[in-house]
């Protein structure tokens, strides 16, 4: 038999003069389809990472820049004459002195400098040198000087935000040729910013305010900050997770494990399957139609916002809860009803517990993608220009008017301002180390407590 | 189940204070995306230098914040609507129906027009409203007969312009700036080339006033085969176009330019150079009027409303030093009417 057997094949061999080590016509086209295919497997690949590169090298050079920012170090005088000429520092009356009776002192104490420091200007109006300083300016100042009354008569060390055409030239984004046409500014300027920076009075430090900040108007991109649309973000998110999350495994569990399998049920499953691919926007409308127009729920709201990012999130979470529970082998089941647990209990006790981490990863991977969106909030009012600052208390976090970070970035991403430009892709870094954030603690979730039968 | 409990509780708590907390107490305002860098200035300085929360200004065009301003009376409607012109009588008997009855109007200053192309582009240094029209217009006359506009270069019908393929990206019909490119640029060009007879004898109409009106819209229909661009975005769209597109020119708010003067270069219009200085004699022609419209049921019901568009017109902020004009808006020579009118609340006298 067995010699038999070995003797076929090589009498076809002999027949055909082939032998096993030199590849045939054939057997090297099936190889070279192979290695083709690899090589064009290879290639996607490099496409691919190639682009990611060009992303990210885009993203950081082009956002990096709006995480330091230029501030200009002077002496303020504050005089009494000006700012409390009744002298009886009542809060009252200091308060009707307003920020355009501050911005003339900010302009005296830079004009004093340039002339301590020697520098060489044409201009010979301190009210020239508002144009190196924020609009912000005059504000702090006002602010501070009603925070402690008793500064007035005194001469106090403030740092002031430089102008975002001076920061823009800190940083290269402005130059003197560029500015030659320039109305807020003159190449002048830069001749005092030069020997400021110089001197040590003027330096681009790390940008907490833009981390910490509220968004500002038009007029002075260098104050603005992506701080407030975090927190609207944050609340949006807890709506998010509060009702998807219980919604969405309620569901599930009863689709999963209680529910009959009849006509009803297969209609409900084919639906939340479409419902995950539906476009966000229709859901920003939806939103806009029933929780705005209907149920008069107020515009802007992050409340709002997290009631139709939900709607877009439950599907997202039924389905990946689903697949987790039915990844829970039936035996389990089996086990705790054999011995007599309730069908109740042998979920509860045995299947959730066990799925729980397919479940959380889901969840995250769901509120990550409800984090970066941006479509449904254009509808319901949530890209406006919001300056208030820090929602002050829980309902006023889920009620005042808010932005959210990417809502934040689109409208940066509008504005006239070439430093907002900057800043809208220092928002996207902020925004993706949130999201890699999210995507890795769904990752280690996911490697530290799933189990596999 | 503590923390059920707890949850449970925590969510009525919750529920209670969001029907506590609906009264708003900050001014809400939307419309024109031409008069929001402005609104959002003075939103700024308001909240810093008075007691009340920061006023929120939305965009989304004039008539998407005109048609919320007339949704009706009441805390979910906004206060006031920004808008880069006038109120029409439609929209003005819409509000009516919906109960809102008194509007007063405020004009905060003016606003130019400009025609801006790539700094390194070809040279568009001037035109007439008459090479817009030509370049543009849908149908244009030739040796006295109305045919498809054939031209595919500026140099085609006018030797001063540049050899260069016509391109131009226009606000859209959302925008209230489109009005005014109409108005004062393509009409005014078909006037300018006797297009406007040319079309007036063929209009067809029951009376003289419908046949004015078929030939004033004939005037104004852009040419659709590309060369005219509709933008319904931002100027910020406008200036990528035209920063992809080197043959391009983009209608801007003067102020948009202003902020972009390292990338765009201006046309003179008429032989004018557009500035603060021009608008405001009157002699650059495409220039045009800003408002914003206070919903009089509300003052006294939003706090802060009466005092944000007191200090939107005051001489701090709108006069000639003010913040506003330093961003590129040409102040009202009558601002001191405005500002009575404004403090008297004058509603628009129902005509």
């Amino acid at each position: 038999m067995t010699d038999a057997t070995v003797h076929q094949p090589s009498a076809s061999a002999s027949k055909h003069a082939h032998s096993l080590l030199a590849a045939d016509a054939r057997t090297r086209k099936r190889n070279a389809a192979e290695r083709r295919f690899r090589m064009y497997g290879i290639a996607a690949i490099s496409v691919g990472l190639i682009f990611l590169v060009i992303l990210l090298f885009t993203i950081i050079r082009n956002g990096i820049p709006a995480f330091t920012q230029t501030y200009i170090t002077v002496e303020v005088e504050l005089p009494e004459a000006k700012l409390d000429k009744k002298g009886n520092r009542d809060i009252a009356d200091l308060k009707k002195v307003s920020t355009f009776g501050y911005a003339p002192l900010i302009d005296n104490a830079i004009f004093t400098k340039v002339q301590e420091l020697g520098i060489e200007t044409p201009f010979e109006k301190p009210k020239k040198m508002r144009s190196l300083v924020s609009a912000s300016a005059a504000a702090q100042l006002r602010y501070m000087v009603l925070e402690n009354p008793a500064l007035i008569g005194t001469t106090v060390e403030f740092e002031v935000l430089g102008s975002s055409r001076v920061d823009g030239y800190m940083k290269g984004r402005v130059t003197r040729d560029s500015v030659a046409r320039d109305k807020n500014i003159d190449a002048e300027h830069f001749d005092i910013v030069d020997a400021m920076a110089q001197d040590g009075s003027l330096a681009r430090i790390f940008n907490w305010a833009f981390i910490t900040g509220a968004d500002a108007s038009e007029s002075r991109p260098e104050q603005a900050g992506i701080g407030v649309s975090m927190i609207g973000s944050f609340f949006m998110m807890l709506v998010v997770l509060g009702l998807s999350l219980p919604l969405g495994v309620a569901a599930s569990i009863y689709l999963e494990e209680f529910a009959p399998k009849n006509r009803l049920t297969d209609l409900i499953e084919v639906n939340i399957s479409n419902l995950a691919a539906v476009p966000s926007i229709v859901f920003g409308i939806l939103g806009l139609a029933v929780f705005i127009q209907f149920m008069h729920l107020p515009q802007s709201a992050p409340l709002v916002g997290g009631l139709v990012l939900t709607l877009m999130t439950l599907p997202t979470i039924i389905i990946s809860t689903r697949a987790s529970l039915k990844a829970v082998p039936p035996s389990i089941r089996d086990a705790a009803l054999g011995i007599g647990a309730s069908k109740m209990q042998s979920v509860f006790h045995h299947v959730l517990p066990l799925a729980a981490p397919g479940i959380l990863t889901g969840t995250i991977i769901g509120l990550a993608q409800a984090l970066g969106e941006t479509a449904p909030l254009l509808l319901i009012g949530m890209v406006g220009y919001i300056a208030s600052n820090v929602p002050d208390g829980i309902a006023g976090g889920f009620l005042d008017p808010n932005s959210s970070m990417p809502a934040q970035i689109y409208e940066w991403s509008k504005r006239a301002d070439p430093a907002y430009y900057e800043r809208a892709w220092g928002g996207i870094i902020v925004l993706l180390l949130f999201l890699m954030t999210m995507n890795i603690i769904a990752i280690i979730l996911r490697r530290r407590f799933e189990r596999r039968w | 189940m503590s923390n059920v409990k707890l949850a449970a509780s925590a969510l009525a708590i919750l529920a209670a204070s969001a029907t506590t907390a609906a009264a708003r107490d900050n001014v809400q305002v939307a419309g024109s995306s031409t008069v929001l860098p402005y609104a959002s200035i003075v939103a700024e300085a308001f909240g810093e230098n008075f007691d009340f929360p920061t006023p929120v200004v939305e965009s989304g065009g004039s008539s998407a914040g005109l048609k919320r301003f007339c949704e009706g009376v009441g805390e979910n409607t906004i206060d006031i609507a920004n808008a880069s012109r006038k109120i029409r009588e439609k929209e003005i008997k819409a509000c009516a129906e919906a109960g809102v009855t008194d509007i007063v109007e405020v004009r905060i200053g003016y606003d130019g027009i400009v025609f801006a192309s790539q700094i390194d582009g070809p040279d568009y240094t001037a035109f007439e409203p008459s090479d817009i029209f030509m370049a543009l217009s849908d149908k244009v006359v030739v040796d006295g007969a109305i045919v498809d506009n054939p031209y595919t270069q500026w140099a085609d019908f006018n030797a001063d312009l540049p050899a260069a393929d016509i391109l131009a990206f226009v606000p859209g019909t959302k925008h209230g700036t489109r009005e005014v490119f109409e108005d004062k640029v393509v009409l005014a060009g078909c006037e300018a080339t006797g297009a406007f007879e040319a079309f007036l004898a063929v209009a067809e109409g029951d009376s003289d006033k419908a046949k004015k009106k078929a030939a004033e819209k004939a005037c104004i229909d852009l040419r659709d085969d590309g060369k005219s661009v509709d933008i319904d975005g931002d100027y910020t769209e406008t200036l990528a176009r035209i920063d992809a597109n080197s043959n391009g020119i983009g209608v801007f708010g003067l102020a948009f330019y202003e902020n972009n003067t390292d990338k765009l270069k201006v046309a003179t219009v008429s032989g004018i150079v557009p500035s603060t200085e021009t608008i405001a004699t009157g002699e650059y022609p495409v220039s045009r009027p800003l408002f914003f419209y206070i919903k009089k049921a509300h003052v006294g019901v939003i706090p802060g409303l009466q005092e944000y568009a007191d200090f939107f017109v005051s001489d701090e902020i709108a006069g000639e030093d003010g913040p506003l004009s330093s961003y590129g808006l040409v102040s009202d020579p009558e601002l001191a009417d405005t500002q009575t009118a404004v403090a008297d609340l004058v509603t628009m006298s129902s005509n």
